[in-house]
């Protein structure tokens, strides 16, 4: 018999030559970007360079807005998720994303983690239960509520709700999770906690995250991707980056003497 | 100015007022050495205290400096090896005043010919002209003068090499010496010694320097 060996992915997200508008105001210009699985890419860049427009490309989500248009790819695993085959709902399962302001519903902790699953219709009571508990452990969040699952997440304090939101994306195995400031509304110890997530995480997922706290980026990331007036100025190690960066402007920005 | 700029330069001041007084200090260790001066070695003994005041003081403003601005890029780059430089500048202090305590140790004047042949006096210059190159270096943010340094040292670790053949004979020879000149042995040795700091200097400074200059001229 032949021994197959498994062929991983050199990449798990590729973009290719993204251009992208909001009716005529070109905000992201021709970004092409190779990021490995299970590492943590730290997006970062002053405000309105377009981290989270090129974040969101990542799952559509700027499908919604009005006027936004693009050119160019994006390939998840190898295959262009804006190829029209593709279900958009079912890619927001592989991608799933993290805001900066914790935006739990109003119900209750449970409801919350279980949400994307009563969405994809199962309700057997255990296998919900069992993925609460998973999703609420891999978030760190377990020990601390597993004794109240039925409070409201409104409830929580923000590090907590972070960390519901966090088990919430989980909860629906995704393999990419795509983060825009998801500790900056929150005290040292909540972040912390946050980032020791990301650590932990990075073993199953693909994280990305955006963050304008530059010790944040240097902290939890491999590489760090520095934008600038929507274009890639600097993609490499966040080591690299921080210590020895190439470009001018990476260097001027990471250490605050911009402008 | 930035503030962590500000904190920069007086790391930067402090350090090239560092170099200077190491350099100083080695210089007069040679003049006492070599005259057999007492005096100076006194005086280099004394300032030995100057020099590790302000190892301290460096020291403090790096932890300050990144206790405070976490810096990054070249402002990282140009902390880290400060404080590599910092130390090694004061291992040379240590070096010096080693020199001038052995001056008051040694009985009787070693004699001019026995110095010669260990390349005494050559030992020293070097040593001094690699402090020399440091300083001129640093002071004009120069690396490439840093890069010659390298070939000094290689000299320093020849003659260290050569210099217990030639000490060994001569005291075969004249066996009452021995005392004296195992001072002179340790005193060629802790010369070698101070070219490996001074490489290390070298080193740490263009690790620091090299990326800025290469990046500054695209
Ligand atoms: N919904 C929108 N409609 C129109 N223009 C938008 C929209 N969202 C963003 N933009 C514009 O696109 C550019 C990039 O914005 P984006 O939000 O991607 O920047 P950002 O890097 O995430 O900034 P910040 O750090 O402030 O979050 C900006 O000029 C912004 O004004
Ligand atoms: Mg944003």
């Amino acid at each position: 018999m032949v021994n197959r060996v498994m062929e991983t992915n050199k990449f798990k997200i590729q973009a290719k030559d993204i251009h992208a508008y909001y009716g005529t105001h070109h905000v992201i210009k021709g970004i092409d970007m190779d990021i490995k699985p299970n590492s943590v890419t730290a997006f970062i860049g002053p405000s309105g360079c377009g981290k989270s427009t090129f974040l969101r490309l990542i799952n559509r989500m700027n499908d919604y807005i009005e006027g936004f248009t693009k050119t160019g790819d994006i390939l998840l695993d190898d295959k262009n998720i804006y190829a029209s085959n593709v279900q958009v709902e079912q890619l927001r399962k592989e991608v799933g994303m993290v805001f900066q302001k914790p935006n739990p519903f109003p119900k209750s902790i449970f409801e919350n983690v279980t949400y994307g699953l009563k969405i994809q219709g199962i309700t057997n009571k255990s296998d919900l239960e069992e993925t609460a508990e998973r999703s609420l452990r891999q978030a760190a969040l377990w020990e601390e509520v597993k004794d109240d699952l039925k409070k409201s997440a409104l409830a929580l304090s923000g590090g907590q709700q972070q960390r519901l939101c966090i088990a919430r994306t989980l909860a629906v195995e995704p393999s990419v999770i795509l983060m825009d400031e998801p500790a900056s509304a929150l005290d040292p110890i909540s972040t912390a906690k946050i980032e020791e997530l990301i650590f932990e995480l990075k073993e199953k997922y693909t994280i990305i995250i955006v963050t304008h706290n530059m010790q944040q980026a240097s902290r939890v990331s491999d590489r760090t991707a520095f934008f600038y007036m929507g274009e890639l100025i600097e993609y490499g190690k966040t080591k690299q980056i921080f210590l020895n960066p190439k470009k001018e402007k990476t260097e001027n920005y990471i250490s605050g003497r911009f402008g | 100015m930035n503030p962590i700029e500000v904190e920069i330069e007086k790391i930067n001041d402090a350090v090239l007022e560092m170099i200077e007084l190491v350099k100083a200090q080695l210089s007069r260790s040679r003049d006492s050495f070599m005259n057999s001066d007492e005096e100076l070695a006194h005086q280099i003994i004394h300032t030995e205290t100057r020099v590790n005041s302000l190892e301290l003081t460096i020291d403090k403003y790096c932890e300050n400096t990144i206790a405070r601005f976490s810096p990054v890029a070249t402002d990282l780059r140009f902390v880290v090896s400060m404080l590599k430089i910092n130390s090694d500048l004061e291992r040379i202090g240590d070096y010096a005043e080693s020199i001038a305590d052995y001056v008051l140790n040694i009985n009787h004047k070693l004699e001019k010919t026995l110095m010669d042949n260990v390349r005494t006096d050559e030992m020293f210059n070097l040593a001094i002209e690699m402090l020399e190159l440091i300083a001129d270096a640093y002071a004009t943010d120069n690396s490439k003068k840093m890069k010659k340094l390298f070939a000094k040292d290689k000299v320093l670790n020849q003659i260290n090499k050569e210099k217990s053949q030639v000490i060994a004979e001569y005291v075969l020879a004249n066996p009452s010496t021995i005392h004296d000149c195992l001072y002179l042995h340790s005193t060629i040795k802790k010369l070698e010694r101070v070219g490996d700091h001074a490489k290390n200097i070298a080193e740490n400074y263009i690790f620091y320097s090299d990326a800025k200059v290469l990046k500054h001229k695209k």
